[in-house]
């Protein structure tokens, strides 16, 4: 058995760098600049950041559907990397299943729901002879909240929230110990989405399994997640206990994030003024705003993630040397940033 | 009190096909004051969009206006002539689409563009039409020397906020607005629902605000209305909807959205495969907030056979 006391996963320094352009013009682009991440037993940890901001990357590095650039990882106690360099081993694809955004891509149209349940049980052998098959299926459909009869129907006759019931129970079909969970709800319609989040808590509660759910949606994050990482440009800039960190943002990205997020409830509107400086802070740091414990002197190879507090658990990374705000997918162009001054 | 912006009394459409007739929107009713916010929500399929393309008269085959009315400042929509209808789109009634920000042209020009809307719609010199552009472009806060730039060379946030320029350029009292958000990221959206309310505040058009994403909604709007399967369930001021929602859908979708403080608690969103069907007119239960009954009879929880 697994000791309970390291995480699930741990990742270090872990990079992920793609060529883009063709012969002539060829450029780098950093999609995750070393990325140090800790899932403990059962716990479910929240990805936030805007899109391009390399949350997808990272999943896909740790479901080694990309090879990362540099880096290691750690599933169970395991160097993952070392022990299977080029693609997953079988039982590790097994244990870290991914949960996708598109339920209506993710189910090929020409089977039937049963298939979908059956084929991950046949591979990875959790269940062998019909009546045990069918009896899998039938346990499955059950935790996702299914009625039995679905087995026998095609994915074009199920709504999303039900195609994504399926993409779950599918996932864990193999008894994974880790979800990787990208966008699982956005998809969806709005009134179905809370189920859905319900559902993926239950199982996490119900079987240990920890979960890594990756989102825009702060709202969301804060109702799922125990802990929140915030990432920005390739790189984590903010992170620890979820209502601790919703409650005293530090970062300015973080606190834009959270001015983003429609609130009714807000009685006055965010001030333009702050946000534009908010912006400044994120893409022009001029200081770092935080003390508290540093081990090294930091770096812009390697910055200073300062303890705010213990417990609840949050960090924020030094805001001198923050991520380069010129990466791709970064929907804070200065530009916008200069004209709001203007304005203000 | 004086007559409405627009009117749009018992509307129903239908989508035709030889195998079988859809109804859409099934009998909707309802009025936009000038310079009212009025927030149309529900998800996707329910008919919001078809009711915003009624307005505009851009519906077409095989979608049929099936009965109804629709009235702008007192003009039937649907006896508008083609020739009326060009001068009614635009200067009176303007859209910005979910997608518009991939709508403009992308080999001409921000300035061209725009400068388009003058030169046919006013007639103006090309001079007068790029000054006017301008100054369109200054409203928005995007600097002028974007003039000249090309669509693909504006991010996505500020091409929204070029087609919302251009959607008032001709200063129209009505702009209809669906889901202008959706598409962008979510710091992004924030500036731009701003910005939508700024122009709104300073030019004074009302807004047909269409979107799934209430919180938004009940920021921006002032009377708002919810919609499942072509049927309106609930209508009533922004807060008052948000506060006190009655309908037992309104009641899910506000459960949708998680709050952002205060403690955890658990929500409960719509169960899988629980159906509205016949849903009866709305009915006042104070004289601005009108709900349709909802009783067992027309709550079905799907049975799969």
């Amino acid at each position: 058995m697994t000791d309970h006391d390291t995480p699930v996963l741990s990742t270090r320094g872990l990079q992920k760098t793609f060529t883009i352009g063709g012969s002539f013009s060829r450029t780098q682009v950093r999609a995750l600049g070393g990325v140090d991440l800790d899932i403990a037993h059962g716990e479910i940890v929240a990805l936030v950041g805007e899109s391009g901001s390399g949350k997808s990357t990272l999943a896909r590095c740790i479901a080694r559907l990309e090879q990362p650039s540099e880096g290691t990882f750690l599933f169970e106690g395991e160097d993952i990397m070392a022990t299977s360099k080029r693609r997953a081993t079988r039982k590790y694809r097994a244990a870290v299943q991914m949960i996708f955004q598109d339920p209506f891509g993710s189910l090929n149209p020409v089977h039937r729901i049963g298939h979908f349940l059956e084929r991950p049980l046949r591979i990875h052998g959790a269940a062998s002879g019909r009546a045990a098959l069918e009896q899998a299926k039938r346990r499955l459909m059950a935790k996702v909240g299914l009625p039995d009869e679905m087995l026998e129907r095609y994915p074009h006759e199920l709504s999303g929230g039900q195609r994504q019931r399926i993409a779950i129970a599918r996932a864990l079909a193999v008894n994974p110990r880790l979800l990787l969970a990208d966008e699982p709800t956005s998809m969806l319609d709005v009134s179905v989405r809370i189920g859905v989040l319900n559902l993926m808590r239950n199982l996490c509660e119900e079987q240990g399994i920890s979960m890594l759910y990756i989102t825009h949606d702060l709202a969301s994050a804060r109702y799922l997640a125990d802990r929140i990482v915030v990432m920005f440009a390739g790189e984590f800039v903010e992170g620890g206990d979820a209502m601790e960190l919703l409650a005293q943002p530090a970062h300015p990205y973080t606190r834009l994030l959270i001015s983003a997020v429609p609130d009714p409830k807000r009685t006055a509107p965010f001030d333009p003024v702050e946000r534009a400086q908010l912006r400044r802070q994120v893409l022009h740091p001029t200081e770092c705003p935080w003390s508290g414990k540093a081990a090294e002197s930091c770096s812009a190879e390697k910055p200073v993630f300062h303890r705010l507090s213990e417990k609840p658990e949050h960090w924020v990374r030094c805001g001198l040397y923050a991520p380069p705000a010129d990466a791709p997918g970064t929907a804070l162009e200065p530009a916008a940033d200069d004209q709001e001054n203007d304005a203000a | 009190m004086s007559t409405p912006l627009l009117e749009v009394d018992d509307l129903s459409v239908e989508y035709v096909t030889e195998a079988r007739t859809v109804r859409a929107v099934d009998r909707v009713t309802f009025s936009i004051a000038e310079r009212e916010v009025f927030g149309l929500a529900g998800e996707s399929g329910c008919g919001k969009s078809t009711i915003a393309n009624a307005i505009l008269r851009l519906l077409r085959d095989p979608a049929v206006i099936a009965g109804g009315s629709i009235r702008f400042a007192g003009t039937d929509v649907l006896a508008l002539s083609p020739d009326e209808l060009r001068d009614f789109r635009w200067r009176q009634v303007a859209m910005v689409f979910q997608s518009a920000m991939n709508s403009l042209n992308p080999v001409m020009t921000i300035g061209d563009q725009i400068a388009d809307i003058y030169t046919t719609h006013e007639r103006v010199s090309k001079k007068t039409a790029m000054v006017r552009a301008g100054e369109l472009l200054d409203l928005v806060g995007i600097p002028r020397d974007r003039l000249r730039s090309y669509p693909h060379q504006l991010s996505g946030g500020m091409r929204q906020r070029v087609v919302i320029a251009m959607a008032t350029a001709l200063r129209p009292p009505l702009l209809i607005m669906d889901e202008p958000t959706t598409a962008l990221d979510v710091v992004v959206q924030q500036e731009i629902m701003a910005q939508i309310k700024d122009l709104q505040q300073e030019l004074g058009f009302a807004i047909l605000f269409i979107t799934h994403d209430i919180s938004l909604m009940v920021e921006l709007s002032d009377r708002m209305a919810i919609m499942y399967a072509g049927r309106f369930v609930e209508t009533a001021p922004a807060k008052e909807i948000f506060d006190a929602p009655r309908h037992p859908y309104t009641r899910a979708l506000m459960n949708a959205f998680p709050p952002m403080a205060g403690p955890r608690t658990r929500l409960q969103g719509l169960g899988e495969g629980v159906r509205f069907r016949d849903i009866p007119d709305l009915e006042a239960v104070t004289p601005n907030h009108w709900v349709a009954p909802s009783t067992d009879d027309n709550l079905i929880t799907e049975a799969i056979s």
